[in-house]
């Protein structure tokens, strides 16, 4: 497969995750803010978006004051703002656009009436008539772009690429949407404050659609140690970092070339620290701290499996 | 002027091939017709069936507009046509192949030597080069129109990369999806195995010694007008869609860049000029192109379809001479008629030309696509006295013609059904002895009423295109 046609299959994978992630992430925050709660805590879990994405600069440009309101607008639609959903659903486009060749019918027209559609709705509207559903759809149009994958296109190359745009990204996100919704909710025993916990991590878990994994899995309370190990360590449970690594190192291992080798051991290290890691060592060592390690190292990778196949590597004439 | 009429006779009856399509057309109701051109527009929409428009905001897509009255053929007509256009493609290719070999037409003086020789289509880097096949215009979209009482005229030999064959196949996807019931009652030649053809005539010229040869098709890029059919065909044909930086050249071969490291690449179907191919051998600042593509191509180490310097056959400046070309090469009679050209660097044709350009169309020598042409009987006297301007500066860069009373068909528009102009471009596909085509190709039907110019980015549309079997 040529590395051009990899690459943009890759981005386009990786944007249509992102979009979707990002409006899990969005959503949350905007149920959680509908939970009772001081106007402080209300305002640092919509700052803690703009700090995890690195746009205060960016924001404190267009917008005086941090509120829901504002911030969903420059997350949702703003399109001068590249990590927007309005923008993420652009790229994927593009990117589907530049290979569209390579794709199915069904996969192009998937993604080329999603960002139709998106262009086609103002944040006005999205916002008065429920922004909640926008949310909806946003994931329900990742859900068919994915089906459209898996029901139609061959399992060669071509699928191996989205499937690790796809893995990489979510488990980039899902490391990010933990990383700030446990921060902000650190973990305490006393009593009065259960109910609160219920619902906070409640909507986290719905976020990611783990709330009835979870009562499933547990058949307990939520506590935060058991919704991180979910996230990080259950590899059953498609949003994990553990799934998402056991379907990076597969993938890599189907498409392994004559100088991936390096990448691939990067990726086997990382998926072993998931597949052996016990969540109380996690904790010990601080969860923020890891996570951040975590997503230093996924950065990394993409950055190998950029090098090693996508940007068109050297001829050595 | 009369214009001869695709579906009506003279008299308003109904050609026998139209019948029981005009019946059909008078007994459906028209919301159903409405509620299907609503759908064909939607649907069109959605698949992204776009081309890019040139001088307008960038990056935008506009819709090629498409009508469901088809143009239909009837079988005799369109085997006349096919075995004229055969005929004057084999030509053609013939024609090319000796001005870049042994140029016995231009010692025969059938045509003056300088017309070609510096011409700036002609190529003196092809001088020489073999190719395989001897085939130099593997695609050909020769443009007929039908004027008079009826005969088919060429207007233009399109032998560089002529476009719009994705139309054809969309356009008839479409009305068979609208309307299956028209062709469960009439017999329509099937147009689909268009790329298959395609990839066969591309394998058959693969350089010697190349048992199952890598075709690929060279676009310009997402940006490009055409680039939904570049990618379209390579769909179709299970071919890699490349760009110009995705290939490289060394030890005279061409290879792609792959996740798995280079391949080498056999037959390159490049949808992209002449002047952008190679910065090493043409435009120095092509970023499309391929550094070194022309030497591996003169070692014939690789393929390119069309060839480098087909240009000089289609250029309007010898197209009065392609009749010639048939008589010379073939020993035959043209079938298919030229339209009568004055070529304004003489100076009795240019004469004529100003003293009767209000009734004349001019087209500049080298032009294309519509742009930088005349049509006399729809201009203002402004844009005569233009043109008249044009003409005595540079009068070698035009011809002129008589405006031809194109046919036209009967066509949805805003205020109802009516009469518009039309044409007809067929893709011939040639390789070795073999010349072929899918029945019919793109009818191109020009929306504005009373206009000429059929051309899409100048507001054309299309219609699916019947030829009937027996």
């Amino acid at each position: 497969m040529l590395s051009r046609t990899a690459d943009h299959l890759f981005w386009m994978a990786r944007y249509m995750e992102r979009a979707e992630n990002l409006a899990r992430l969005l959503d949350v925050t905007w149920q959680m803010s509908l939970v009772p709660q001081s106007e402080e805590a209300a305002n640092q879990s919509w700052n803690a978006i703009i700090a995890l994405n690195s746009l205060e600069d960016a924001y404190a440009a267009k917008y005086s004051a941090v509120n829901g309101e504002n911030v969903l607008r420059f997350m949702v639609s703003d399109p001068d703002n590249f990590s927007s959903i309005h923008s993420c659903l652009r790229m994927a486009r593009e990117n589907a656009h530049a290979v569209r060749g390579t794709l199915t019918t069904e996969m192009w027209e998937t993604l080329n009436s999603t960002w139709l559609e998106a262009r086609s709705k103002p944040f006005e509207a999205l916002f008065n008539a429920g922004i909640g559903d926008y949310f909806e759809w946003v994931k329900m149009r990742s859900s068919l772009t994915r089906g459209t994958t898996l029901g139609t296109l061959l399992q060669d190359e071509a699928y191996q690429f989205i499937r690790l745009g796809t893995l990489l990204e979510r488990a980039d996100n899902t490391a990010r949407i933990l990383d700030v919704k446990y921060h902000v909710l650190r973990p305490h025993g006393e009593e009065e404050e259960v109910a609160t916990d219920f619902y906070q991590w409640g909507a986290l878990l719905r976020s990611v659609s783990a709330f009835e994994v979870y009562r499933k899995v547990y058949r307990d309370v939520i506590t935060p140690e058991r919704v991180a190990e979910l996230l990080i360590l259950r590899s059953d449970m498609p949003r994990s970092l553990h799934f998402c690594l056991n379907g990076v190192i597969k993938n890599l291992d189907l498409i392994a070339n004559s100088h991936s080798g390096e990448t691939q051991r990067q990726a086997g290290l990382l998926h072993a620290q998931l597949h052996y890691g016990r969540i109380e060592d996690i904790l010990a060592q601080g969860l923020h701290e890891w996570l951040t390690d975590f997503m230093d190292r996924i950065y990394l990778l993409g950055n190998g499996i950029s090098k090693d196949f996508l940007v068109p590597m050297s001829e050595a004439a | 002027m009369n214009f001869y009429n695709e579906m009506y006779d003279a008299n308003g009856g109904v050609r026998a091939h139209y019948q029981g399509y005009e019946a059909w057309l008078q007994a459906t109701p028209a919301e159903r017709i409405e509620r299907k051109r609503a759908e064909a527009d939607l649907a069109f929409h959605r698949v992204g069936i776009t081309f890019a428009v040139y001088g307008e905001e960038a990056g935008k897509e506009r819709l090629i507009p498409f009508d469901i009255i088809p143009r239909i053929i009837p079988s005799a007509e369109w085997k006349a046509l096919q075995s004229g256009l055969r005929q004057r493609v084999r030509a053609l290719n013939m024609f090319l192949d000796d001005i870049y070999h042994d140029q016995e037409i231009l010692k025969a003086g059938k045509i003056p030597a300088e017309q070609v020789l510096n011409n700036a289509q002609y190529r003196p880097v092809m001088q020489g080069v073999d190719v395989p096949g001897g085939i130099y215009a593997h695609i050909a979209g020769v443009d007929v129109v039908r004027a008079g009482a009826g005969e088919f005229y060429v207007l233009e030999d399109n032998l560089r990369v002529p476009s719009g064959v994705s139309y054809m196949l969309e356009d008839r996807k479409m009305m068979m999806r609208l309307f299956p019931e028209l062709f469960a009652r009439y017999k329509v030649a099937p147009v689909q195995h268009y790329p298959d053809l395609l990839l066969e005539k591309l394998r058959a010229v693969a350089p010697q010694g190349v048992a199952n040869p890598t075709v690929v098709v060279l676009t310009p890029g997402a940006y490009n007008s055409a680039y939904f059919e570049h990618s379209f065909l390579a769909q179709q044909m299970g071919v890699e869609l490349v760009e110009g930086r995705d290939l490289f050249v060394k030890n005279e071969t061409v290879y792609m860049r792959t996740t798995q490291g280079p391949q080498r690449v056999d037959v390159i179907y490049r949808r992209i000029d002449d002047d952008f191919l190679d910065p090493l051998a043409f435009r120095p600042d092509s970023a499309l192109g391929v550094p070194g593509i022309l030497k591996a191509y003169q070692a014939g180490n690789v393929t390119l379809a069309n060839a480098i310097g087909t240009g000089v056959a289609d250029d309007k400046s010898i197209y009065p001479y392609v009749p010639d070309m048939i008589r010379f090469y073939l020993g035959e009679e043209p079938k298919l008629n030229n339209v009568p050209t004055y070529m304004c660097r003489k100076p009795d044709d240019l004469a004529y030309v100003l003293a009767h350009l209000p009734e004349l169309v001019v087209k500049e020598v080298h032009g294309a696509g519509g742009y930088g042409m005349l049509v006399g009987p729809a201009s203002t006297k402004e844009q005569i006295e233009h043109f008249r301007q044009l003409l005595l500066a540079k009068p070698d860069g035009y011809i002129a013609q008589p405006t031809l009373a194109l046919s036209n068909c009967p066509t949805f528009v805003e205020a109802g059904i009516a009469p518009r102009h039309l044409d007809l471009r067929p893709f011939v596909l040639s390789s070795g002895k073999c010349v072929n085509m899918v029945p019919g190709g793109l009818t191109r039907v020009a929306l504005t009423e009373g206009s000429l110019v059929v051309n899409s980015s100048q507001g054309g549309g299309t219609k699916d295109t019947w030829v009937l079997e027996d």
